[in-house]
């Protein structure tokens, strides 16, 4: 590894540390990665698609046209209808003509719709109602594992929880009686659904700090050039480096220890 | 006068940020102590990995990067894992991003992955020990890069057409009719499945635009977020299996034989999870205590 990478990877360890700081409290370091993170994602943004997508499908395809004859003399030239209605769009920002920009909006929404809904349909809706709707499986109702998809149990708890779930939220009439008790059950259903993504999340979360922690380890291993092959760019910076920032996230927790005794003693 | 606080009391008001203190020291000690915890590996996860290691050589895969950066601690160890494991078998692989931050993350992974693919490693699998003889990955050859465009489903529908139709080069500027493996390559009919490794809803496009219209197995990598969203698709048959999370990743390299970022990781899941169960149930405690005593002293 370079020097220069070097110093990439402890900008990301301290961007690590500002970010995790937050735990704490709001703080400059917090806001300086956060708005840091903002700024160079709208940049990127700009960038991709300016290069992905005006430039390969506007601009050459119109690059054998002229800007006085509108490119309407390009052997391609209706890539112009596109591009007006792209601008059209920007009447947005006037209060008198922005009604002009529901033009495009309206053939953008309606070719979304007409390729969605058929697909969305079929896939989303269909596919769902019939994989719910399989007959259930007797002889495998006590056998094997109960958990499984396969099982005659789970095919049950499947179609009954649904319809309990679709109860739960049918208000035209009141849950109470036997209705009510299948919208309580639907309710659990629903809980038992939502205890799972919790429990999804909660490790989604802790692998994003499994990661900052990988790279903090393979941060501190290439300043003591540790690894198993030794890096040939090696100098006594590397060490340095990193001194430099432990320095100074001891430093600010050591401020601010001071800053909270004050606190307490004023 | 100072109001007296029970113990409950104090559960119910303690500063969570004794909480995020406690669980970065178990995950911080738990990460240095090195030591293993057993993977244990669910049905969606094998089957995933028994069709991927059952395709002869110079079969074609399509992997889809389709994840940011923020994703990247759940999502490249699949990647790694999956990618890895197809090369070994001389599997070819396209690999296309549709996530505008994705090429950065794919070619990472393809630099990487060739890098460890140059030296000799034994695995042992399916009861199996496979010898690897090191080789030199090669792009147009072993895989094709297409890159990113905007509006994934629009694009997911056009590569079912043809690749070349959104997209004439791949991602380094080469013609796609000028790379070898893309010979004869039209669209998804010559892909063997589609593996969707993703933090966001473009693995929606590819089950609606992608499998339910071209109908090409699908199998999915998803953020933990995500994951219980997707096994309805699972039980319904539109996705062959799917990959939930940093745990997905360390079943997959368990399979594999190939340990990386994501078994690593394991047990310091484990531990936090045991952190994060013992501080909800004190909660609890500490709530319905809180709550007894206020109906006892009539409040």
């Amino acid at each position: 590894m370079e020097f220069s990478d070097f110093l990439w990877m402890t900008c990301g360890i301290f961007l690590t540390l500002a970010t995790f700081s937050f735990l704490y409290k709001d703080n400059p370091f917090y806001k300086f990665a956060e708005h840091l993170v903002v700024g160079v994602s709208a940049g990127f943004t700009i960038i991709v698609l300016w290069h992905g997508t005006l430039v390969p499908n506007l601009f050459q395809k119109l690059e054998d046209g002229n800007w006085f004859m509108l490119w309407l003399n390009s052997s391609e030239w209706w890539y112009v209808v596109p591009a007006v209605l792209g601008l059209l769009m920007w009447t947005r920002f006037s209060k008198k003509y922005s009604w002009v920009s529901r033009w495009p909006m309206g053939l953008y929404i309606g070719i979304s719709t007409g390729i969605a809904i058929p697909l969305e349909m079929s896939n989303r809706v269909n596919k769902q109602l019939y994989a719910m709707m399989v007959e259930i499986d007797w002889a495998n109702f006590f056998g094997g594992n109960i958990l499984s998809t396969t099982s005659g149990f789970a095919q049950l708890l499947i179609f009954l929880g649904t319809i309990a779930g679709l109860v739960y939220f049918f208000f035209s009439k009141e849950h109470k009686g036997v209705f009510g008790g299948v919208a309580t059950f639907g309710i659990w259903i629903l809980m038992i659904g939502f205890g799972a993504s919790f429990g999804y999340t909660v490790m989604a979360r802790v692998s994003l700090f499994i990661n900052r922690m990988q790279d903090t380890k393979a941060w501190g291993v290439e300043a003591f050039n540790a690894s198993d092959v030794a890096n040939p760019h090696y100098s006594s910076m590397y060490p340095i480096v990193f001194y430099l920032l432990v320095a100074f996230v001891v430093g600010y927790i050591i401020k601010e220890i001071m800053d909270h005794l004050k606190r307490k003693n004023a | 006068m100072t109001e007296h606080k029970n113990i409950f009391d104090k559960m119910m008001t303690l500063d969570r940020r004794w909480v995020f203190l406690f669980l970065i020291i178990v995950c911080v000690a738990t990460y240095v102590v090195d030591f293993e915890i057993p993977i244990n590996t669910e049905p969606e996860v094998e089957s995933i990995f028994n069709f991927l290691d059952s395709l002869p050589e110079n079969d074609i895969v399509l992997i889809a990067i389709d994840y940011d950066p923020n994703n990247l601690a759940e999502l490249h160890p699949m990647t790694y894992a999956v990618v890895e494991h197809l090369w070994r078998k001389k599997v070819k692989i396209i690999f296309t991003s549709l996530s505008q931050l994705g090429p950065a993350m794919a070619d990472q992974a393809i630099r990487d992955i060739s890098d460890s693919l140059k030296v000799d490693k034994t695995y042992n699998y399916n009861g199996v020990e496979h010898n690897f003889k090191g080789r030199e990955i090669v792009n147009g050859v072993d895989y094709t890069f297409l890159g990113f465009k905007p509006y994934y489903a629009l694009i997911i529908l056009g590569m079912g057409q043809d690749f070349r139709l959104n997209f004439p080069s791949d991602y380094y500027g080469t013609p796609l009719d000028d790379l070898p493996m893309m010979q004869g390559v039209i669209n998804y009919d010559q892909v063997a499945c589609v593996v969707d490794l993703s933090g966001g809803n473009i693995t929606d496009a590819w089950i609606s635009y992608g499998q339910g219209r071209f109908n090409f197995p699908l199998m999915l990598g998803l953020t933990g977020v995500m994951v219980s969203q997707y096994y309805p698709f699972l039980g319904s048959g539109q996705v062959s299996g799917i990959m939930g999370g940093l745990l997905g990743a360390a079943q997959y390299e368990e399979l594999a034989d190939n340990p990386g970022r994501a078994k690593d990781g394991m047990r310091v899941q484990l531990y936090a999870h045991y952190v994060i169960i013992l501080f909800i149930i004190l909660g609890n405690i500490g709530y319905f205590m809180t709550r007894r005593n206020r109906l006892k002293g009539g409040n």
